[in-house]
């Protein structure tokens, strides 16, 4: 059974059509990456299937349960983590309190915890940094403490929208390294990313979401080959191998 | 070693805490029978509350409200009424006035919570005035212009508490427990929850916070408080009228949080007690000490827009506190990088 089906999928934004039914599929353990241009509607999806956004139609399901248009909080008690774009980490709070405010459902102090001293594990630098401002770190560190506090929710899904955006290159490495390392922990991954070469690398079953429908869709490999797909997403703006 | 180090230390608390303590309680002898200073000091320690509680609503959750002095004024009339028409005794008179104001602030909070900053300080700002000519025109239970003279004094294991030291004591009793509160709720699960929300909504909501429902909690306990304080305010002057509650009152609270701080426990403590001592202080200048209170207010927002507050080494504990928000944010600095790696 899949854990996240996602079927037709339609949302608005006034008479705005920013989703044409989308449909998608992510099974426990996966890592799906989502590529497509600016404005393509790769961050209205994933609001849509957080419940940031509304939708106008469709089904999300989440293991065997609807999520459609429920409040953000019922995604995140049903264990999904929405690292958003632009990291909004939240900046006159320590390392220490953003990964809190990301345990906010867990009640269970203990658990809380061993989340933190996992995540400290996991990202070093932030164990350095705990008591250091959010707003003060670099750019790639808020992108780790972004993934850190989304991780601290003890999700089953982490989606993480455009992790390289506005990252120095080294950095991007490194990030995507972390997201490896967490697909490895047993974490499903749902990569939004507009460095479609990177992305098609890391992960292992792409989508192509081009104006609000998915285009193409097919194990990651096979689409770096496809001669569309290399032309719109990798000849032009690939950067690198 | 600076001052600021001696915040820093455990000690350093522990004995200016203490300090403050015995100054607060001895206060009363200092001021040797001084009514007149001894009530100065009362009003200190009522603004110190109300400024407290409406920095729930700016400094910790990032929202604004205009109509804070309303609030005030529907407590105070609430209590003043219960006790002058039906002879209730205030300690039942004066949770009703919090528990009524709060139910107002939760339904006003309801109805305007999910405008945007500008239009949320316009809502609260005309719902300040719709209560102040409430209050006005309904004669029949508020007596309108008139006002409501003869509210009785609160009573303590049955002696009437008559004369200025014993409200002083009694509002700083208030006052104490009241800050405590909020430095508790501050530093708890339900303050991390505000902070996230001014912080970013988005984020906030993404991690599972119901931002809605926490801006409609900061607003009511932000209104419990004030509604409270106003109680206490009406049994200690034992007249009020509608003019004491206006638009006028809603800024001088709001001015006492951004002069001390938003988003510190320390800042609008600090405002209060400035805001209520500067035009006492100043008597002798007559009008033009408002021209003193406005220069003091653009040179603090100019030189210090995060507020008194944020003055290093004099308020500013290094370890341990939050880092504070401003009414008048600037654009991060650079300075930020150099801030890196050091702590």
């Amino acid at each position: 059974m899949a854990l996240l089906d996602v079927k037709d999928l339609v949302v608005h934004y006034g008479k705005i059509n920013a989703l044409k039914g989308v449909s998608l599929h992510l099974d426990k353990g996966d890592f799906v990456t989502l590529i497509g241009a600016n404005g393509a509607g790769k961050t209205s999806l994933l609001g849509a299937l957080s419940g940031l956004v509304q939708a106008t139609s469709g089904t999300v399901t989440f293991k065997g349960g609807d999520l459609l248009n429920e409040a953000p909080e019922a995604y995140v008690k049903g264990g999904i983590a929405h690292v958003p774009e632009g990291r909004k980490i939240f900046g006159e709070l320590s390392v220490e309190e953003n990964l809190y405010a990301g345990a906010y459902i867990i009640k269970d102090k203990a658990q809380v915890k061993s989340l933190l001293e996992r995540n400290y594990q996991l990202f070093p630098r932030l164990a350095e940094r705990r008591k250091q401002e959010g707003g003060t770190l670099s750019g790639g560190e808020q992108q780790m403490l972004a993934i850190a506090r989304g991780l601290m929710s003890d999700p089953e899904i982490l989606y993480l929208d455009e992790p390289s955006l506005g990252i120095a290159p080294l950095l991007v490495d490194k990030i995507f390294e972390f997201i490896m390392q967490i697909n490895a922990m047993g974490k499903t991954i749902l990569l939004v990313e507009q460095n479609a070469n990177l992305a098609l690398q890391v992960a292992q079953y792409g989508y192509v979401l081009e104006t609000g429908k998915i285009t193409h869709e097919g194990n990651c490999a096979r689409l770096r080959e496809d001669d569309a797909i290399r032309c719109a997403y990798l000849g032009v703006n690939g950067n690198g191998n | 070693m600076t001052l600021r180090n001696v915040y820093a230390s455990k000690e350093g608390k522990a004995i200016g805490m203490g300090g403050l303590a015995v100054i607060l309680l001895v206060l009363p002898r200092l001021l040797g029978g001084n009514d007149y200073l001894l009530q100065v000091a009362t009003m200190m320690a009522l603004y110190v509350v109300l400024a407290s509680s409406l920095n729930l609503i700016i400094g910790f959750t990032g929202m604004y409200s205009l109509g804070h002095g309303a609030f005030y004024g529907m407590g105070a009339y609430t209590s003043a009424i219960l006790s002058v028409n039906l002879g209730w005794p205030f300690w039942i008179t004066m949770p009703l006035g919090g528990l009524l104001t709060a139910l107002v602030g939760a339904f006003l909070g309801l109805a305007t919570l999910r405008l945007r900053q500008t239009f949320l300080v316009f809502g609260t700002l005309a719902f300040g005035e719709i209560v102040r000519i409430l209050i006005m025109n309904w004669s029949s239970l508020t007596r309108g212009p008139m006002g409501i003279p003869g509210i009785p004094p609160p009573k303590v294991f049955g002696t009437e508490l008559t004369s200025s030291t014993h409200y002083y004591y009694l509002i700083l009793v208030y006052a104490i427990l009241m800050v405590f509160a909020i430095f508790r709720l501050y530093y708890s699960r339900i303050g991390r929850a505000w902070v996230a929300i001014r912080e970013d909504e988005v984020a906030a909501s993404s991690m599972g916070i119901s931002v809605f429902g926490y801006k409609i909690l900061a607003f009511t306990i932000s209104c419990l408080i004030a509604g409270l304080a106003g109680a206490f305010y009406a049994h200690f002057v034992t007249f009020i009228s509608a003019d004491q509650f206006g638009m006028g009152e809603s800024f001088l609270i709001l001015t006492m949080v951004a002069l001390g701080g938003t988003g510190s426990i320390a800042g609008p403590i600090i405002g209060a007690c400035i805001l209520i001592v500067i035009p006492e202080a100043f008597r002798f200048l007559a009008e033009y000490r408002m021209v003193l209170y406005g220069a003091m207010l653009i040179v603090v927002i100019v030189l210090k827009p995060e507020g008194l507050a944020g003055i290093k080494g004099l308020f500013m504990p290094t370890t341990g506190g939050r880092r504070r928000t401003t009414l008048f944010r600037r654009e991060p600095k650079v300075a930020a990088v150099k801030a890196g790696g050091s702590q």
